[in-house]
């Protein structure tokens, strides 16, 4: 077991982990934050994507442990005052998904793609979304909502 | 995924100090996690590396760029000095999985694994690099010793990788539609006195194949290369690819590079 002291959307979070515990099940069991969600298991699919220092990345494949000290943001930290971020806005809007299983992990990657590149072509989106994988929607609503949401943001 | 004791090693002395036959070091994690997660390996303890500053970062000589063991994927991909150096080096780092694995990821974890299918021991065989650990020096050529085999002694750490900046390279790779994986990659690098192609992904283990490289040492252009047949007997099969696949993919490949050097 060991401490651990992160900032998770905004707050100081201190708890004791064991040192195999994961990034996804520290969020999900340990502060009940069930919004980033655990897909395949095996870093493939994205669904569990959060960012970490500004960063994204697959939290079903980071220790709890070895991102110690870290700003982490999930799905839970976007929207302020109850208002949605225009991300997830124009997700809503523009029908960027079905089940929604996917969505917070896509979300979260779009997020991280625009904080990079504010004004990014249909391939850049295409190619960033590479790590996040859809079995509804075909991809051209989640496509069309990022480029809708570059222009709110 | 069993449980082990996590270390955050400071420097290159403490984590040489808490390695034992029972351990691994932990960089960026993209396939030790997930060979763990899936009950592939197991270890007593992770010491994990990549607080130690020494280990990151990318320096530029007139001859060489030599790239730090827990440098990530996108540090490579991004570096201003690296493309006006070696540019096919940096384009090799933006084609690995996807963003979140190339902001884990590291070079010197790539390498240390030896995936058959992995891009970087690619660009080592073909940009004539030098392994530096915390013991020795090792060439590339030496490095590679098989299918997620290495050099490596137990407990030997990977400090950085320096390359050799050849005249002109290019890294042309046929990936896995899903996992960026090459089923069959190709760096072809020429240097002053020699020409390099590097095939990752048709083998258990990368290699240099003399055949193309002889052939373009002749003559530096994809006619020389044009019609020439690989022997695939010893090439990877799979769902993916047969091995006479891989074998016509490499040619393929390689004068793709050829055309973009």
């Amino acid at each position: 077991m060991r401490k651990v002291t992160l900032e998770i959307n905004g707050k100081t979070v201190v708890k004791e982990v064991h040192d195999n515990t994961l990034l996804s099940s520290f969020l999900r069991d340990h502060l009940n934050l069930t919004g980033t969600h655990i897909g395949c298991d095996t870093s493939q699919c994205g669904a569990c994507v959060v960012h970490v220092n500004g960063n994204s990345l697959k939290s079903c494949t980071a220790l709890a442990a070895d991102i110690d000290g870290s700003k982490v943001t999930t799905i839970e930290g976007l929207a302020t005052n109850g208002k949605m971020h225009p991300m997830q806005e124009a997700f809503k809007k523009l029908h960027g998904l079905q089940c929604g299983f996917c969505t917070p992990g896509m979300v979260m990657s779009a997020v991280d793609l625009l904080q990079k590149n504010k004004k990014p072509s249909d391939t850049e989106i295409r190619d960033w979304l590479e790590g996040n994988i859809c079995r509804c929607t075909g991809y051209q609503n989640i496509v069309a909502a990022v480029k809708e949401a570059a222009t709110k943001m | 995924m069993k449980n082990f004791n996590y270390h955050s090693a400071k420097d290159i002395k403490e984590a040489s100090k808490l390695s034992s036959s029972n351990s691994a070091f932990l960089a960026g994690g993209m396939t030790t996690i997930p060979s763990m997660k899936l009950g592939l390996a197991s270890y007593k303890d992770l010491i994990d590396i990549k607080n130690i500053k020494k280990l990151s970062g990318i320096k530029v000589s007139s001859k060489s760029v030599t790239i730090g063991a827990t440098t990530k994927h996108v540090e490579v991909a991004n570096s201003k000095e690296l493309k006006k150096t070696i540019p096919s080096l940096a384009s090799l780092a933006e084609g690995i999985g996807d963003p979140q694995v190339r902001n884990r990821g590291t070079i010197g974890g790539s390498i240390a694994n030896n995936d058959p299918s992995a891009d970087y021991p690619s660009a080592c065989i073909a940009l004539n690099a030098t392994i530096h650990t915390n013991d020795r020096k090792i060439e590339a050529s030496k490095f590679f010793k098989g299918m997620f085999e290495t050099a490596l002694k137990k407990g030997e750490l990977i400090e950085a990788i320096e390359f050799q900046i050849p005249e002109k390279s290019s890294y042309q790779k046929h990936p896995n539609p899903a996992s960026r994986y090459a089923i069959v990659g190709v760096y072809v690098a020429k240097h002053k006195k020699d020409i390099n192609v590097a095939v990752t992904g048709a083998k258990p283990c990368v290699y240099n194949d003399k055949d193309l490289s002889k052939a373009l040492s002749n003559n530096f252009s994809t006619s020389a290369i044009q019609n020439m047949e690989l022997d695939s007997s010893d090439m990877n099969s799979d769902i993916h690819a047969s091995a006479e696949y891989r074998a016509s993919l490499v040619v393929t490949q390689a004068k793709k590079a050829v055309d973009a050097c």
